[in-house]
């Protein structure tokens, strides 16, 4: 069993400061949602956890069992186990999608035992095939030209290869259909099991009726504001994120509220 | 090996050089006795010398370029200007001198013909050591040899063609070439006949402070085709060389011809050329132009778009490292109406090299309906890099179209932070960038070709993230 630990996360883009201490604790096994409003720096989590260099974190910590993972560079990250599928993938032309998920999985091997072309492309067809995708996407270039559905599901397609032990998996939700959530959905409780957790970022109530997570959390303003079971989802579903500042008695002004 | 050869950064492994003796030379400097010995050691008619002595005093009586890198230290006086390596050319790589036959053994290039080429030769410095085409394009009368063999054996077709397209009088160094050509191809495809695998060539220069002035003439007949390939490299010497090649294609109506190099030469050779083609009617004439390595490159291949619906094309790679400096390019003429042309230029610089495009696109007044595409994408890699582009358009006709996209970069950070956020560590991910960027060029290239490119590349590129 692994543990995601982060402890009192302060990050700071451009000179302000975006998450104003953050605590929260993963273990493998396990399925934990984010959910809050607009603007509440659930972005900036994930990519201060993955090691996006543009964030600066000025106080706290991120540990993988123990160890922590600040002074480590967002390659040394995945290769330790960690996983982001990101709100917006990079396109890059020129480099197919089944050579870079080959180089990604080459990259956690030893140099002189690369996985078999064979092997990996059988794999990546079975995935692909489960992911309802067609086996041209394998060689079309790297998100370049692909829609946002096809762009989510080959970030799903890439956890499924690549095996983390840690996904976070930031609004995969957003510009999907009911279709492209039903198959997201569909891949990530194929990983589901003890040797993997996943971290959901989302707005909305509706993926986690296909994801059902152990946990759930509230952010706003920066920091983890309450945390419960399933339920707690639910009634935000029904009362809103303003309800539930106001129960808490928070000071805190939401992005999209009028004014 | 007699000299030790200088370190590359252990990245450039054709920098290997062979002890020969030349069986004969015209020894260093350029006179007009030197022009007549070249002749005179070619047995050539009296027309090829009258012609070589009038490009001689045209190239006294002309300057050098006033645009583009320094070219003042290129010594003109200390090249050797002509040298002779082997008693003729061999049909059989046996009857090839042993010496040479390593060097070109070591180069790949007999392999390359036995797995993949309709026909093959081999130029060593000044002149074609190694000549061969296979039997079944031979009976469809495809004329490959070269091109001094040509000037005695298809005199007619040579005096037609032969310095029509890149006139002595054109620039300097096509009147030195005009003045000492040595070697080159000749390539003649018959009407409707279609040559569908390749014919390579491959150019070595071997010796120090020594010129190569390569001359190829390629005639594509009515409704024929071919995709001719050229490779060239060198050794690394103290002293510059220098290669001064003219390259004239004719692609007559409803022709194809597909014009491939991938030049490597070592750190200093100078290389500064005149390719150039003109398209008839319907006509087809593609340059794919790949520029590694070498101290100065100026080379610019153009197309004389002078038949309605020709079609012209310029797909190019620079990539100039440490010390180099490429000035690179294309020139699409459009004379007649209907015809269009796209150039598509990548460039990467690194550790200091500079890489510009110069470009020269002209609408004539003839040219109603044309088109042109024009497309610049360059990676500087670092701050010590640098790139300009330099593009140059003149429409004399209202009646066309035209299309112009530059671009200027350093490796995304983005891209760079996707690749890393699935464990590939920064120096691979850098280099599938590259790969990425480069893949338009490299799909184009026969699957040989391709590997080699990648390998040269990632050469290039070891030890680019510090």
């Amino acid at each position: 069993m692994s543990t995601l630990e982060i402890k009192d996360l302060h990050v700071t883009i451009e000179g302000k400061e975006i998450l104003k201490g953050v605590n929260l604790t993963m273990k493998t096994g396990e399925i934990h949602a984010i959910m809050g409003p607009n603007g509440t720096g659930k972005s900036t989590l994930s990519e201060s956890i993955m090691g996006n260099p543009a964030y600066k974190i000025t106080q706290g910590d991120v540990l993988l069992d123990g160890e922590s993972l600040l002074d480590k560079p967002v390659d040394e990250r995945a290769r330790l186990g960690l996983f982001l599928a990101m709100q917006y993938p990079a396109e890059i032309p020129g480099v197919t999608n089944a050579e870079f998920i080959r180089g990604a999985i080459n990259a956690r091997r030893p140099k002189e035992d690369p996985i078999s072309i064979r092997k990996f492309l059988k794999e990546l067809s079975k995935i692909m095939n489960f992911l309802d995708m067609t086996d041209e996407m394998a060689e079309r270039y790297l998100n370049e030209g692909f829609s946002g559905g096809e762009k989510k599901r080959n970030e799903i397609l890439q956890m499924m290869m690549i095996k983390p032990k840690f996904a976070i998996l930031d609004e995969i939700d957003s510009g999907l259909d009911i279709d492209a959530l039903k198959v997201v959905s569909k891949g990530v409780n194929e990983m589901r099991g003890s040797e993997f957790s996943a971290l959901i970022i989302t707005h909305y109530q509706r993926l986690l009726n296909y994801i059902v997570p152990d946990v759930v959390h509230v952010m706003m303003g920066g920091k983890i504001v309450k945390t419960g079971g399933p339920e707690l989802a639910k009634k935000l579903e029904d009362e809103g994120y303003a309800g539930l500042r106001d129960e808490l008695g928070l000071d805190i002004k939401l992005t999209d509220e009028n004014a | 090996m007699t000299e030790k050869i200088p370190e590359l950064g252990g990245e450039y492994k054709y920098g290997f050089k062979d002890d020969i003796k030349p069986i004969y030379t015209t020894g260093e400097g350029l006179t007009e006795e030197i022009v007549r010995k070249i002749s005179e050691a070619k047995n050539e008619p009296e027309w090829m010398l009258d012609f070589r002595l009038k490009a001689y005093e045209t190239y006294k009586n002309l300057s050098m370029p006033d645009f583009g890198p320094d070219l003042s230290p290129l010594d003109f006086e200390h090249i050797n200007y002509f040298r002779r390596d082997s008693e003729g050319v061999a049909r059989d790589w046996d009857e090839v001198p042993e010496e040479i036959k390593k060097t070109f053994d070591r180069l790949g290039v007999p392999q390359a013909e036995r797995k993949y080429l309709a026909g093959s030769s081999a130029q060593y410095e000044s002149e074609v050591v190694y000549h061969n085409m296979r039997e079944d394009f031979d009976k469809l009368g495809i004329v490959f040899m070269d091109t001094d063999s040509a000037v005695k054996e298809y005199p007619e077709l040579v005096k037609k063609y032969f310095g029509k397209l890149v006139s002595p009088s054109d620039n300097k160094m096509a009147a030195l070439n005009s003045a000492v050509w040595s070697g080159g191809s000749f390539i003649y495809v018959p009407k409707n006949v279609k040559v569908n695998v390749p014919i390579q060539s491959y150019f070595r220069i071997n010796a120090g402070n020594s010129g190569q002035f390569e001359r190829t003439l390629i005639i594509v007949d009515e409704g024929a085709s071919i995709n001719y390939v050229e490779g060239c490299t060198a050794p690394n010497y103290s002293k510059d060389s220098l290669h001064a090649a003219v390259v004239e294609v004719y692609c007559l109506k409803d022709s194809y011809c597909r014009y491939t190099t991938i030049q490597n030469w070592s750190d200093n050779v100078y290389s500064l050329e005149t390719k150039r083609a003109r398209a008839l009617e319907n006509a087809t004439m593609e340059w794919v132009d790949g520029n590694l390595g070498s101290k100065v490159t100026m080379k610019y291949p153009s197309v004389y778009l002078d038949g309605k619906g020709a079609r012209g094309t310029m797909l190019s790679i620079a990539f100039a490292g440490k010390d180099i400096d490429s000035d690179t390019g294309a020139r699409m003429i459009h004379n007649a109406p209907n015809t269009t042309s796209s150039i598509v230029s990548k460039s990467l610089c690194k550790d200091g090299g500079r890489v510009d495009y110069r470009g020269h696109v002209r609408f004539g007044r003839k040219s109603d309906g044309s088109f042109a595409h024009v497309e610049c994408d360059t990676i500087i890699m670092d701050d010590k890099s640098a790139s300009d582009t330099i593009p140059y358009n003149e429409i004399l006709n209202g009646n066309v179209s035209m299309e112009h996209e530059a671009k200027v970069s350093k490796i995304s950070e983005e891209q760079l932070y996707y690749l890393m956020s699935r464990g590939i560590p920064e120096e691979k991910a850098t280099e599938m960038i590259v790969m990425g960027f480069v893949e338009p060029f490299t799909k184009e290239l026969p699957m040989e070709y391709a590997v080699e490119l990648n390998r040269l590349i990632n050469y290039q590129m070891e030890g680019s993230v510090g």
